[in-house]
């Protein structure tokens, strides 16, 4: 399958891993992510806060940049085209995809803005008609697309003893711009796919809290209790690695643990991993194409429990506090089941 | 902008506010249940929780509103856009704030007082470059607006240089002026759009 591939500023570099271990992953899927030619910054969070007419024309470069790149070519017209599926962009960052599908749908909602949009756009030459894209998370791409079953017939090394707490974080479920393809509060598709896997999921009920943004950078007060409820989450759980499908999340997980445990006096030592960067390791491709090595929390010895059986033990323990959660007396919120593999 | 056509409600300062967020925010529809501020991150930090904003903005209290500490303390995680009942576009609203307060030179007094700066520096990046350059970003943003902090944050910037996570020099976009053009227009027609 074809799609337009938008990395964003973060995989270029900070995030690189992420996009080796995307790029190795899609090729033993079949999947075809070409580049947007070109492409600008998605403007973070920044440019809304300051100058919201650049915010949207940054992005609505993008838009246009990726829509006239990957419109369905009339170059064979005995093949009718189907006109009713735009061209899809995929995006792996959280805060990108989020960007991209925001500013095609209020583009979308609101004409007076789209003209403004395109306005603007006309300075470069450029124009954009909203709806032209249909705008995807690389993760709904992977379960949805590439599918489980598919996925599950390439693992040949499967993350067998490996407790892994699936994070979500905030955009990628919500607010669902352009429909939602989990459920917001309590996403489970990353949890299904990582057992597809072979690995242990975790229960992890911070799953898609946020995990601060930029905040690192402007207030580590705030920044670093948020980071510190998660990791606390994914410790009490047990979790050997957190599974992350945003460059935000793993930054902030990752290089700022070590602040977290300097502050709270904590001794969190959990690697944060992007889950196609799992994948890869299941799949049998070599740890080096994945990236794997980058993180400042080293995740070899928690790999390393990969097909050992330490799990059983674990599962043990894991039983008693079970069993003790399970009191009659107590009315457990109920959290949405899914059917195991 | 797209609240024009409906019929001026509330005060002055909450027509200024849905008047200068592209896409209207419904804000006339808050029903002040609080959900919101349950629901947010940051809320313990924040000055006044989005429902006390909104019920602020109501009652025309600009100054009071543009001071708080609220809308920095905001993350963008969407949490309770997803769960307001009203469907009010609570993190757009947020973003209006921030401009508006910066705007009036407010935002440098709260106690977010570098999110400003960290937002315009990031931006000064991307117009020049096209993409966002981390190291720079890091360098410029803290020697600049908070040299104290250097030591602390200069071992996260060596070890991400040995990781290769930093690039040492910009990387810049083929089609530079043609991103620098649209975004001086969109620069023109946000000026205008506060001329009202
Ligand atoms: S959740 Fe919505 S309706 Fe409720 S107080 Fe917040 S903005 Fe108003
Ligand atoms: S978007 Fe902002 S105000 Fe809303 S819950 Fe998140 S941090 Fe709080």
């Amino acid at each position: 399958m074809q799609y337009g591939y938008y990395p964003g500023c973060s995989l270029e570099r900070n995030a690189g891993a992420y996009h080796e271990s995307t790029m190795a992953v899609a090729g033993v899927l079949g999947l075809q992510f070409t580049e947007v030619d070109d492409w600008n910054c998605c403007g973070a969070t920044e440019f809304f806060s300051v100058n919201q007419m650049q915010a949207y024309a940054l992005t609505g470069r993008n838009l246009a940049l990726a829509a006239d790149q990957f419109a369905p070519k009339p170059a064979l017209p005995v093949i009718p085209v189907e006109v009713a599926e735009p061209p899809q962009l995929v995006a792996p960052c959280s805060a990108c995809y989020l960007n991209l599908s925001k500013v095609d749908r209020y583009l979308a909602s609101s004409p007076e803005l789209a003209a403004k949009v395109n306005t603007a756009l006309d300075a470069g030459g450029l124009h954009y008609d909203p709806g032209s894209l249909r705008v995807r998370h690389l993760l709904d791409v992977m379960v949805n697309d590439a599918g489980y079953d598919a996925i599950a017939a390439r693992v040949q090394r499967a993350l067998t003893g490996l407790r892994v707490a699936p994070y979500y974080g905030c955009l990628v479920v919500r607010p669902g711009f352009q429909g939602q393809f989990d459920d917001p509060e309590y996403p489970t598709t990353l949890d299904k796919l990582m057992r597809v896997l072979g690995a242990k999921v975790v229960d992890f009920p911070l799953k898609a809290h946020c995990c601060g943004g930029h905040m690192t950078q402007i207030s580590e007060e705030v920044a670093l209790e948020l980071l510190r409820r998660l990791l606390k989450n994914a410790a009490d759980y047990q979790a050997d690695v957190i599974v992350t499908l945003c460059p935000m999340c793993q930054l902030n997980l990752d290089v700022f643990q070590r602040a977290v445990n300097r502050r709270f006096g904590t001794n969190f030592n959990l690697p944060v991993l992007f889950f196609t960067q799992l994948m890869g390791l299941a799949f049998g491709l070599a740890p080096e194409r994945l990236g794997i090595g980058k993180e400042f929390v080293a995740s070899r010895p928690a790999l390393a429990k990969i097909g050992t059986s330490v799990e059983v033990e674990q599962e043990r323990a894991v039983g008693k506090r079970a069993k003790q959660r399970n009191d009659q007396s107590l009315p457990m919120p109920y959290m949405p089941e899914e059917e195991e593999r | 902008m797209g609240a024009s056509k409906k019929p001026a409600r509330g005060s002055v300062f909450f027509r200024e506010v849905v008047g200068a967020t592209a896409v209207d925010p419904h804000l006339e529809a808050c029903l002040q249940c609080g959900t919101c501020g349950g629901s947010c991150p940051s809320g313990n930090d924040m000055e006044h929780t989005p429902r006390t904003l909104f019920a602020m903005i109501a009652a025309g209290m600009r100054e009071t509103v543009l001071r708080s500490n609220t809308p920095w303390y905001c993350v963008s995680c969407y949490y309770c856009m997803e769960r307001c009942p009203q469907e009010v576009h609570i993190t757009d609203v947020m973003y209006t704030l921030k401009r508006l307060a910066i705007k009036e030179g407010f935002s440098r007094q709260s106690s977010a007082a570098q999110a400003p700066a960290f937002s315009e520096t990031f931006m000064e990046h991307v117009e020049r470059y096209g993409r966002s350059f981390e190291l720079g970003l890091i360098t410029r943003y803290f020697l600049r607006h908070r040299p104290l902090d250097t030591v602390k944050i200069a071992p996260i910037g060596a070890g991400m240089l040995r990781r290769k996570r930093f690039d040492l020099t910009p990387r810049k976009i083929r089609q530079i002026e043609q991103l620098q053009a649209i975004l001086a227009r969109a620069d023109e027609l946000e000026r205008n759009a506060y001329r009202v």
